[in-house]
């Protein structure tokens, strides 16, 4: 669906800063989360999980746990499906392992009990005979030939003879002859970077509250980012028919791509169809480090060449992701991303998705592309340093825009990459002077963002008020959102609209609230079923007034007569007119049902100054700007949420954030005390410059915002750290010890 | 007959070739017909395949319709967080 023509028009709601509708929930405890659901006879579930990185499940007994009184059902892999889809085969043996535990925390029993310390004790009587294996978590070590191997026979056909079977998968993009680039540079910076793994930190840990019986008919209320995903998981993994199975979306606190898959999910499932009764399964915090999806962790290599005046001549990457204990798909769009932002002749990145015995990769914000485009901006920063010139002046001079043929194949279109980094260049926060110890970094960063099946029901109430139903778990701010567009096409005020999220048997099929596709492609079937809603109020006015349909045109919230010739009739509102669909035809609604394209790829740059304390190697951050193209930015507070919400994640992936494994591969910081987030106390006010640039993919050229802004950080705090140190980091995160150590090598 | 370009690492799958032609008016005869050309390039059919058709992106939509007019380039399935 195009851009309006109109679509610079003046919005009477989109574009403002209305009251949020969960806000009163929220702050009062009113919102109902995962873990707030009960059922009446309610069991509670607790799952046992591998102390061993890797290990063989030789057997499992239950005999003493069954025998507890309690203990009402107990489950293992055997109780799962085993579906022959590979896809579907690796979620199910990750939520009950099968054979064999491929990570510290791998489920491996279940168990149903009347209360949660019979649950908690039962689990103490489960025994289970392990045979440990040679394990390897790092994924250099897991590339090599001989390392331990996670599965057998994953590797597809993209990888060449002589790696490691824990390589599953290769990529490459690029154009050019990167020997010619290379050798018209005047300067040519290779260096190497790691990154850790971190966790998306949602602070709402992962609940549920099943209930199937015999017959495979089954309730499920969940934490997700997308019940229907949760369904035909479900499905699969229990052997039963998804429109048997209804789940339902509780209240989300925090998702950022790691609720897009099942965990508990089956396992709470399995536990009440063996025990007849509903069951409960809470996550505890240790558990959702442990056994739920952290992002990759990362090896790169990296190669660009420069002339004197600040033209790229080349780039060339080599990034090596591991994504856990099964085949991922993330380094292709880390490959596909890392060289976005830059208009260059040559340019190739080569990529490899690897196994190791750590939890199963979940998706995280713009999967991929942050570490990619951190080890490309940390080498551009340094040539630019190199030649003393100007970052963004050569960010501005390299820059992608309308008509350059990207890294990773289209030629763009209409993009607002120039427009952001002129903004960045023009902003007071570039020119403010710095202090001793104190460096400015900055960065490009680059989504893809896509649209989605997703389907939309508008309802009009006897009393000319408005009721939206959709099906994607709001983690954004996107009732609101939805709302707001309702409101602005049908001419009436946001607090006539009401929008619910509903469950699986209420609507058509939508895609998981991922690939910050939810404010574009919802808000777009929102904006059509408005439209099929008009048309048919037209309609009905038309018959009223007995004059053609095409004689009734919509305007600010009211049908009108056409033009003089049509009739002279006073304007019918929407009030008016659903006060009397009794007598015109019945009910008046609109849907729309549909797999929306055209999302638009989005651009942001974000800019930083920090301090890096000599003695202790401790980083302050001191302040923070972001500036993004968002299109059109409905609700501009949740738009800067966003920018805010990721840049903040990005310092803590940036500086502190880090899984650590031991030599036995066992997770060392399952928790909030070892595993450091930022906090509120820890960040200066982060600045937002919002960039309109419309997206020609959306009636009113939204674009999708939520998952760009996790792209620069990285890179912007690195560059500034190396910049304020006088030592280049090449490895994240930044923790103060390992800061300390490489200031002490310089010396 | 349109002309597609694949990412790199497909190439191989393709005897080596960057573009590839198909007589195809959208895009579910473009992928039928690479993987009835290109046997090689199946699997990677089979586990999803974007069509970047003049910049914009599309996941799963057989009927969007391509010409030679078009830049079609041939991604790897989106996916997000």
């Amino acid at each position: 669906m195009a851009l309006d023509s109109d679509a610079q028009r003046d919005f009477k709601i989109v574009g403002t800063r209305v009251t949020r509708p969960d806000g009163v929930d929220k702050v009062t405890g009113k919102a109902r989360y995962g873990a707030d659901i009960s059922a009446p006879g309610m069991l509670h579930g607790r799952i046992l999980r591998s102390p061993h990185a890797h290990a063989r499940i030789l057997s499992i007994d239950t005999t003493g746990a069954m025998a507890l009184k309690g203990v009402k059902a107990i489950v293992t892999s055997a109780d799962l499906s085993r579906p022959e889809d590979n896809f579907f085969a690796d979620i199910g043996d990750n939520c009950l392992a099968n054979e064999k535990a491929l990570y510290d925390g791998h489920a491996v029993a279940a168990v149903a009990a009347t209360d949660k310390a019979t649950a908690k004790a039962a689990l103490r009587l489960i025994k289970v005979d392990y045979e440990v294996l040679p394990h390897v978590t790092d994924v250099d070590a897991a590339m090599a030939p001989d390392a331990p191997v996670v599965h057998e026979g994953r590797a597809d056909e993209t990888v060449a003879e002589g790696y490691s079977q824990n390589v599953t998968s290769h990529f490459e993009f690029g154009h050019g002859d990167l020997e010619a680039g290379f050798a018209k540079a005047d300067k040519i910076i290779e260096r190497s970077f790691k990154t850790a793994a971190t966790h998306q930190g949602y602070i709402e840990p992962h609940a549920c509250l099943a209930s199937l019986g015999a017959d495979g008919r089954g309730e499920l209320w969940c934490c997700t980012q997308g019940q229907f995903n949760v369904r035909t998981m479900c499905a699969e993994l229990l052997g039963i028919q998804a429109s048997q199975l209804r789940v339902t979306a509780s209240e989300i606190g925090g998702g950022f791509g790691g609720k897009t898959t099942v965990f508990i999910e089956p396992v709470a499932l399995a536990l009440s169809r063996k025990a007849g009764k509903p069951v409960k399964i809470t996550m505890s915090r240790d558990e959702v480090f442990r056994a739920t999806g952290p992002t990759i962790s990362s090896s790169m290599d990296v190669k660009i060449g420069m002339t004197s005046d600040g033209r790229i001549t080349a780039g060339k990457a080599n990034l090596r992701y591991q994504g856990g204990a099964y085949p991922n798909g993330t380094v292709e769009f880390g490959a596909q991303s890392a060289f976005a932002a830059y208009d260059l002749a040559a340019v190739q990145t080569l990529g490899w998705n690897v196994m190791t015995n750590r939890p199963k990769e979940a998706a995280y914000r713009a999967p991929g592309a942050p570490v990619a485009i951190y080890a490309i901006e940390s080498v551009v920063d340094e040539l630019c340093q190199n030649f003393g010139l100007d970052p963004l002046d050569v960010r501005i001079k390299n820059a992608a825009r309308k008509g350059t043929l990207s890294s990773y194949g289209p030629t763009f279109n209409d993009i607002g990459l120039v427009a952001t980094l002129e903004a960045a260049k023009a902003h007071p926060h570039y020119s403010a002077p710095l202090g001793v110890n104190q460096g400015r970094g900055l960065s490009c960063g680059f989504w893809f963002n896509f649209g989605g099946n997703t389907s939309v029901s508008l309802h009009l109430n006897s009393d000319g008020t408005i009721g939206v139903v959709e099906g994607n778990p709001d983690i954004g701010g996107s009732r609101a959102s939805i709302s707001m567009m309702a409101a602005e096409e049908l001419g009436i005020s946001y607090d006539k609209v009401r929008t619910v999220i509903t469950d699986t048997n209420s609507i058509g099929f939508n895609d998981v609230t991922d690939g910050s596709r939810v404010t574009f492609a919802v808000g777009l079937a929102t904006i059509k079923a408005a439209r099929a809603a008009i048309k048919e109020m037209c309609s009905r006015v038309a018959k009223i007034w007995g004059i053609d349909e095409e004689a009734v045109i919509w305007e600010d919230g009211a049908a009108k007569p056409s033009g003089p010739n049509a009739g002279d009739f006073d304007p019918m509102t929407l009030a008016d007119i659903a006060a009397v669909a009794d007598n015109t035809g019945g009910p008046i609604a609109g849907h729309h049902e549909g797999n929306a394209d055209g999302a638009g790829v989005s651009f942001g740059v974000h800019l930083v100054d920090l301090e890096v304390d000599p003695e202790t190697g401790m980083t302050t951050v001191l302040r923070y700007t972001v500036f993004q193209d968002a299109g059109k930015a409905v609700h501009p507070d949740y738009v800067e949420g966003q920018m805010q919400g990721g840049a903040v994640q990005g310092i803590g992936w940036a500086l502190n954030e880090e899984y650590i494994y031991g030599e036995d591969g066992r997770l060392q910081n399952p928790g909030f005390l070892d595993y450091r987030v930022p906090v509120a106390s820890d960040l200066p006010p982060i600045e937002t410059v919002i960039l309109e640039i419309p997206n020609p993919g959306h009636p009113y050229g939204v674009r999708g915002v939520g998952e760009t802004p996790i792209v620069p950080p990285l890179a912007a705090i690195s560059n500034a750290v190396s910049r304020a140190t006088g030592v280049r980091m090449a490895e994240l995160p930044m923790s103060p010890p390992r800061i300390l150590k490489a200031t002490s090598a310089k010396v | 007959m349109v002309r597609v370009k694949l990412w790199g690492s497909l190439r191989s799958l393709a005897d080596g070739q960057e573009f590839v032609e198909a007589d195809a008016t959208n895009f579910k005869q473009l992928v039928d017909q690479l993987a009835e050309q290109y046997p090689a390039l199946r699997p990677q059919i089979k586990r999803g395949v974007s069509l970047a058709l003049d910049g914009v992106i599309y996941r799963d939509a057989w009927f969007t319709p391509i010409s030679e007019e078009n830049e079609i380039v041939l991604m790897p399935y989106m996916v997000g967080g």
